[in-house]
C-alpha cells in the first residue's frame, strides 16, 4: 500500500490537538533581527475565518510555526527575518489549514522591502502583477501585514500541492 | 513575462484520490474554496525541506490519552498503531504526529463544541508521539463517539481521529481523518465522501487488528499512513 493516505478537513476543533502550545514564535520576540507578522484569513464573503490554522515554514533559516485565527481571523507569527536561497528572493512557505478545507492551502510571503530581489525571483517574476500583490506582505507598526483571502476579490495566489 | 510565465491548473482532485477544495455537499467548503486556478511550482523549485522535531518535543506519557488525568476516561479503550511511510514505502522515522479526538460521547473538549453530550474530566483527546526508526507509532486512547453536526439536516459525523503528519518536507505535511471500520454514517457523511474513489476513501478507514489485541485490555486498530501526493498531469 503506497498509495497516499487523502486529506480531510482540520475541522472546527483542532486547537486541542494543534494548539495545545504556543508555537507562534519561529524565534524568540525580541530575537536579534525578530520581525512581527499579523495578518487574517478572510472567505469569499469579505468575513473572518475563526477556525484556521496557518503554518510558516521558513526554509533558508530553518525555522517553523504555527498560529490558530482568534474570533476576527487574525493570526500573529514572530520569526527572523527571512534570507534568500538558491536563487529565490527571501520568503516564508505558509500552509492554511481550516474548517471548510479539505486540503491545505499552500501561499507564500515575500518582503516588501527587498524589490530587487523580488523582481528576479523566478516565481514573483513569472506571474501577473495582480496576482504578484498578494504575495507581498506590508509594513506595518514597525512589523508586517500579510492577509490571506481564500476567495473572491483580491484572492491571495495559492500553488498546487 | 510571458515566456517564463508559470502554469495555471484547475484544481484537481487526481481522479477522485483525493478531495477537490470545493465540495458543496460540505457547506463549509462553499465560501472557502479559492475560485482562481492554482499555481503549479516547476519540479526544480519545489522545497523539500521542512521542519525536524525531535524527542524534546514529546513525553512518553503524551501518546497514552487514557492516562492524562487522575482517573480513566469512559469508553472503549483501543490501541491505534502503524506505520507512517514515504510514497517509496519505506518508513518515515522520528516524525511528528498529532491526534485529536473527541470523547467517548462524542464530545470535544472545545469551547464552540455544542453538542449536549458529556465532557469527561479524565478525557482531553490529544496525543502526540514521534515516529521510531521503522516509522511505527502507537497510541492508547478510548474510541470516539459519533456526533451531530449542521452540515445538513440530521447530519452526523461518523466517529474519527483527527491525525496530523509533517513527513519530510513541509510540502508532504498531512492532515486527515482516521475511521473505523464498518460504520454505518459512512455513505452519509460528505467529508468522508469529498474523496470520490471508493479504494481511495478505504485508505481512511483503520482495520481491526487482532495482532496489537491486548488480551484483557484494548481492542486494536491499525492505520498506516502513506505521505505525499498523487501526481497530476502537467498541461500547458
Amino acid at each position: 500500500m503506497t498509495e497516499p493516505t487523502p486529506s480531510q478537513t482540520v475541522g472546527p476543533f483542532f486547537t486541542i490537538g494543534l494548539c495545545a502550545r504556543p508555537q507562534q514564535e519561529l524565534v524568540p520576540e525580541g530575537a536579534d533581527g525578530a520581525v512581527a507578522i499579523s495578518g487574517r484569513v478572510i472567505d469569499g464573503d469579505g468575513e473572518p475565518v475563526p477556525d484556521a490554522v496557518v503554518e510558516a515554514w521558513d526554509r533558508a533559516g530553518g525555522h517553523w510555526g504555527r498560529c490558530g485565527t482568534d474570533a476576527g481571523g487574525a493570526f500573529h507569527l514572530v520569526t527572523a527575518r527571512p534570507a534568500g536561497a538558491g536563487g529565490e528572493a527571501p520568503h516564508l512557505a505558509l500552509l492554511v489549514f481550516a474548517r471548510g478545507l479539505l486540503k491545505p492551502l499552500l501561499t507564500r510571503m515575500y518582503l516588501p522591502d527587498e524589490k530587487e530581489a523580488n523582481t528576479a525571483d523566478p516565481v514573483l517574476s513569472a506571474l501577473e502583477p495582480d496576482e504578484r500583490a498578494t504575495l507581498v506582505a506590508r509594513p506595518a507598526d514597525g512589523g508586517l501585514t500579510f492577509d490571506i483571502r481564500l476567495q473572491g476579490e483580491g484572492q491571495t495566489t495559492f500553488f498546487v500541492l | 513575462m510571458s515566456d517564463r510565465r508559470l502554469v495555471r491548473v484547475e484544481d484537481s482532485d487526481r481522479g477522485g484520490r483525493e478531495p477537490r477544495y470545493l465540495h458543496p455537499e460540505y457547506r463549509s467548503s462553499v465560501k472557502r474554496a479559492p475560485a482562481a486556478p492554482l499555481v503549479l511550482l516547476p519540479e526544480a523549485l519545489a522545497d523539500r525541506t521542512g521542519p525536524v522535531f525531535g524527542t524534546g518535543d514529546v513525553a512518553a506519557a503524551d501518546a497514552d490519552l487514557t492516562a492524562q488525568h487522575d482517573g480513566d476516561p469512559l469508553g472503549e479503550r483501543i490501541v491505534v498503531s502503524g506505520r507512517v511511510l514515504g510514497s517509496d514505502g519505506r518508513g518515515v522515522p522520528g516524525t511528528l504526529l498529532e491526534i485529536w479526538q473527541a470523547n467517548a460521547a462524542g464530545r470535544y473538549r472545545h469551547g464552540s463544541d455544542r453538542h449536549p453530550a458529556p465532557l469527561d474530566p479524565n478525557f482531553t483527546g490529544a496525543g502526540r508521539c514521534l515516529t521510531d526508526a521503522d516509522g511505527r507509532y502507537r497510541f492508547v486512547t478510548v474510541k470516539p463517539g459519533a456526533y451531530p453536526w449542521r452540515n445538513h439536516p440530521n447530519a452526523w459525523r461518523p466517529a474519527h481521529i483527527h491525525l496530523s503528519v509533517f513527513g519530510r518536507a513541509f510540502i508532504d505535511r498531512l492532515v486527515t481523518q482516521m475511521y473505523f471500520p464498518g460504520d454505518p454514517l459512512f455513505e452519509f457523511d460528505p467529508i468522508f465522501q469529498s474523496v470520490r474513489d471508493p479504494a481511495a476513501r478505504q485508505r481512511l478507514v483503520s482495520a481491526f487488528d487482532w495482532e496489537t489485541t491486548a488480551p484483557e485490555w484494548a481492542l486494536g486498530y491499525r492505520f498506516d499512513i502513506v505521505l505525499g501526493s498523487t501526481p497530476i498531469e502537467e498541461s500547458p
